[in-house]
């Protein structure tokens, strides 16, 4: 039959063409099955950008899992922020600058080979080591001695390991800073000082594909972009024991889907919520919802590289502007109250003792309609006749973008003095931002790296800094940042950074806007699901209803 | 024939350079994707030097394209940033968007043609007046909202069905996803089928294989609708490729991490090899559907012939 020839004939044409095309088909990465034992909790997750290495890991997703599989030598409490030793015995220093630490003795890692200070000092001197090409490292480690030896700003590194880092033995290293950095100890906490076992050494490809560590969790399996299922660590030695059976982290790519999930009881907890469910996921859930602030900090940032942007003239602008923006009303409308209006440059989760300080920015930072367009007019009106607010098209800014615009224009009393400027993709607008194109004001946030007020201001006000996308620079600032970090005591030390932060209400280089919150809803079936100073819940700490 | 089919299958060689191309172009023109990966950070230029070093963005664009070429020929397909082969992102997303858009294909083609043969043969009944009032309703609904729609109705209200697919997406999760997917071209199917069906159910033939006394049946199935699908076969050809294009936004309704989603990660995070090798084997189906169509035909009529 003619039908049939021809038919074997579309068939081998598209055996060809696909033989051509060399369209090989590897083994699908999946193993073991979706069966859940009891006591187990489904949380939301997203695919992270980079491989689970804790000096690659710079975003949330990657990050969950590094604190889940990884314990440092200090932790942050879930509820105050404080940094606690955890794998470290003690860290202690006499002139803020050389510091010596000690280990607990005793801890593994989960592959049973034990944490020394040979698996600190070795994986932070392999993520600094340049060509690793490992993209978290800076501010983390620029404090230690040698960092510029083998991360130099270009060339090729002269050393491979840090001089600053010097183990004295198994439970014992020292570390020598370049200069006095009072509240060090305090940032390891971070993920990028995690420890890495031998392992990681010996075979990268290897220790990737599962990652070894020494936390209260460790990953059973792992189905990239799919879900990781992560179980109590039997080898862990700290506090945090896990009060659940396992987490299983399930990859959502829209906030939506993982909320339908939620509500259908196929997800547990869910700390990516959509902005659509924000007003209706109280009653939705029944109360089983968290809205708390997080360490998460939004500001306007101006181009002080601009000369027209860097006059006496445009101070009082820019005072001016923050004093237009209604924030208590753009909070409410826009964000249904999941952002808490700014008065400082850091945030509430520090605490009064940390550095945060309500009210700090004073008049500056609050509503007030005659004062701001006085203030605008004084200092001869927008820079360049309006004001243009970059931001990027992929992110959620558009709506609140757009409504700072409306409160100015109406303080103005003219619908084009203040316009949203919508860059493609957030990759395109970082290169305007660090490129230095910008010529009207931009979005900028902070998530803070640790608890400490330093985090907040240095990185992003100290000139120069790697985050100053204003390349703001104030000498007062700069010299009452380095004399904080100087000071033996504390307490002192974050009062002189509340010093230094009072130049910001003048200069007015970022208009803080407000805190962002941490949001979380999750189903009946789990109790006491938190959140951490840095939002992100407290999967240990989760209990499965029975 | 044979020469035919070669004929196009050399063809493609072009098609397939040129888009290629295209699509390497358009994503190296996104901007620089090294920065992306620093998240709210101003990168670190000694990191970010070294980085685009190691991913080969420092050689003009040409340059990087032979390389990627060169890669392709040998089964190469690049990395994404997380260090995965993009050969097994397409080993492990391409077997799910086809078994989606295969549930999907199968809805659109039997309730489709079997809606626009009832409607057809029974022009100006009540059935026909609700088919075309049905499918004129989904056409003038976006694909998101009927999926967000039936997902909130089934999936979280009613709890019929999951809202989303579950791990390793089993088949019975991707009815609803596959309904939705197949919603619009499902109407446009019908709608077509019924159009020629009513046109053919007068011609000659028909009435001639009626007046041999054939059974309904039969003059329905050989005559009549083997005549009529013709366009219809067409449209499910080139259908079949924007299907799987189309899963994108079904994909992401449902959580299912098949092609759609690995794109959309590609095209945030601008990893070009991610992006150019899902679109490449997209483009080669779609080439492979429209070959395959053309070649139906000459199974359907018998006086079509290719030399």
């Amino acid at each position: 039959m003619r039908g049939a020839t021809q038919a074997k004939f579309a068939a081998g044409a598209i055996a060809i063409a696909l033989a051509a095309t060399a369209c090989s088909s590897g083994s699908s990465g999946s193993s073991s099955g979706g069966s859940n034992a009891s006591g187990v909790v489904n949380a939301w997750w997203g695919d992270p950008q980079n491989p689970l290495i804790p000096t690659d890991t710079n975003e949330v997703n990657g990050g969950a899992v590094l604190n889940m599989i990884f314990t440092g030598l200090k932790t942050y409490d879930p509820k105050t922020a404080k940094a606690m030793n955890a794998n470290a015995e003690s860290i202690t220093t006499t002139d803020q600058q050389n510091f010596t630490i000690k280990l607990k003795p005793g801890w593994k890692f989960s592959d049973g080979t034990p944490v020394t200070a040979h698996s600190y000092v070795d994986a932070w001197n392999w993520g600094t080591y340049l060509p690793n090409g490992q993209n978290n490292t800076d501010p983390f480690f620029t404090a230690i001695k040698g960092y510029t030896d083998v991360h130099p700003a270009s060339g090729s590194p002269k050393a491979t390991t840090m001089s600053g880092l010097k183990v004295v033995d198994d439970n014992t290293f020292t570390v020598a800073l370049t200069s006095k950095f009072s509240t060090w100890p305090d940032t390891l906490g971070y993920s990028a000082f995690y420890p890495l076992p031998k392992a990681f050494f010996a075979d990268k490809a290897k220790w990737e594909a599962k990652p070894i560590g020494n936390g209260p969790y460790v990953i059973s399996s792992w189905t990239k972009s799919q879900q990781m299922q992560l179980r109590p660590n039997s080898t862990y030695s700290g506090d945090q024991k896990p009060k659940n059976g396992g987490i299983n982290l399930k990859v959502y790519t829209d906030p939506n889907a993982a909320y339908a999930d939620l509500q259908s009881g196929n997800l547990d907890v869910d700390n990516g919520l959509p902005n659509s469910a924000l007003k209706t996921v109280a009653t939705d859930l029944n109360g089983r919802y968290i809205n708390q602030p997080a360490g998460i900090i939004q500001t306007i940032s101006f181009p002080m590289y601009q000369a027209n942007w860097n006059t006496a003239g445009a101070q009082k602008v820019r005072q001016g502007l923050s004093m237009a923006i209604d924030r208590a009303t753009i909070t409410k409308q826009i964000f249904n109250n999941t952002r808490t209006p700014a008065t400082d440059w850091t945030s509430p989760v520090l605490g009064e003792a940390g550095g945060y300080k309500e009210g700090l920015c004073g008049d500056n930072c609050t509503y007030n309609p005659t004062k701001a367009k006085q203030l605008i007019e004084a200092g001869g009106g927008i820079p360049g006749g309006q004001l243009t607010i970059s931001y990027n098209a992929d992110g959620p800014h558009k709506e609140w973008v757009d409504a700072v615009c409306n409160s100015i224009n109406n303080v103005l009393g003219n619908s084009k003095s203040c316009v949203g400027k919508p860059v493609g993709t957030f990759a395109d607008f970082r290169n305007q931002v660090t490129g230095k194109r910008e010529t009207g004001a931009f979005r900028t946030g902070w998530q803070m790296d640790y608890p400490l007020i330093q985090d907040f201001l240095q990185p992003q006000y100290f000139t120069d800094a790697a985050s100053n996308d204003s390349h703001w620079s104030n000498a007062t600032f700069d010299s009452l940042v380095n004399q904080a970090n100087a000071e033996g005591d504390t307490t002192k030390a974050v009062q002189d950074f509340r010093t230094a932060e009072q130049q910001l209400v003048t200069d007015m280089p970022a208009i803080p806007l407000w805190y962002q919150n941490g949001t979380a809803g999750w189903s009946s079936k789990v109790s006491n699901v938190t959140l951490d100073p840095f939002s992100v819940p407290v999967y240990t700490d989760i209990t499965v209803n029975k | 024939m044979g020469r035919y089919v070669i004929r196009r299958l050399l063809q493609m060689i072009p098609v397939f350079i040129g888009t290629t191309f295209i699509i390497f172009a358009m994503v190296h023109a996104l901007g620089d994707p090294v920065n992306a990966l620093f998240g709210d950070k101003a990168p670190d230029p000694a990191v970010a030097a070294q980085l685009r070093q190691s991913l080969g963005l420092n050689d003009p664009l040409w340059l990087q394209y032979l390389h990627y070429m060169r890669g392709i020929f040998t089964g190469d397909l690049g990395k994404t940033f997380s260090g995965e082969q993009v050969t097994s992102l397409l080993a492990s997303a391409y077997p799910t968007t086809l078994k989606l858009t295969a549930v999907a294909f199968s809805i659109e083609v039997i309730l489709g043609i079997g809606l626009g043969l009832v409607s057809g043969l029974r022009r100006g009944k009540s059935v026909d007046t609700l088919v075309m009032v049905f499918t004129l309703v989904v056409i003038s609904i976006p694909v998101f909202v009927i999926g967000y729609v039936l997902q909130y109705l089934l999936g979280v209200k009613w709890g019929i069905v999951n809202a989303t697919a579950g791990y390793g997406a089993p088949i019975s999760d991707l009815i609803l996803p596959g309904f939705v997917l197949a919603s619009v071209s499902l109407a446009y199917v019908a709608r077509l089928t019924r159009t020629t069906v009513a046109e053919n159910s007068k011609a000659d033939y028909v009435r001639t294989a009626t007046a041999k006394g054939l059974p309904r049946r039969r003059v329905i199935t050989h005559h009549l609708l083997r005549n009529s699908l013709i366009p219809v076969i067409t449209f499910l050809g080139t259908d079949l490729g924007a299907l799987m294009g189309g899963a994108l936004v079904t994909e992401r309704i449902f959580n299912i991490q098949g092609v759609g989603y690995w794109l959309y990660q590609g095209i945030v995070r601008q990893n070009t090899p991610t992006v150019v090798g899902f679109v490449t084997i997209l483009v080669v189906v779609y080439l492979l559907a429209n070959l395959l169509v053309d070649l139906l035909y000459a199974v359907l009529d018998p006086r079509i012939r290719y030399a």
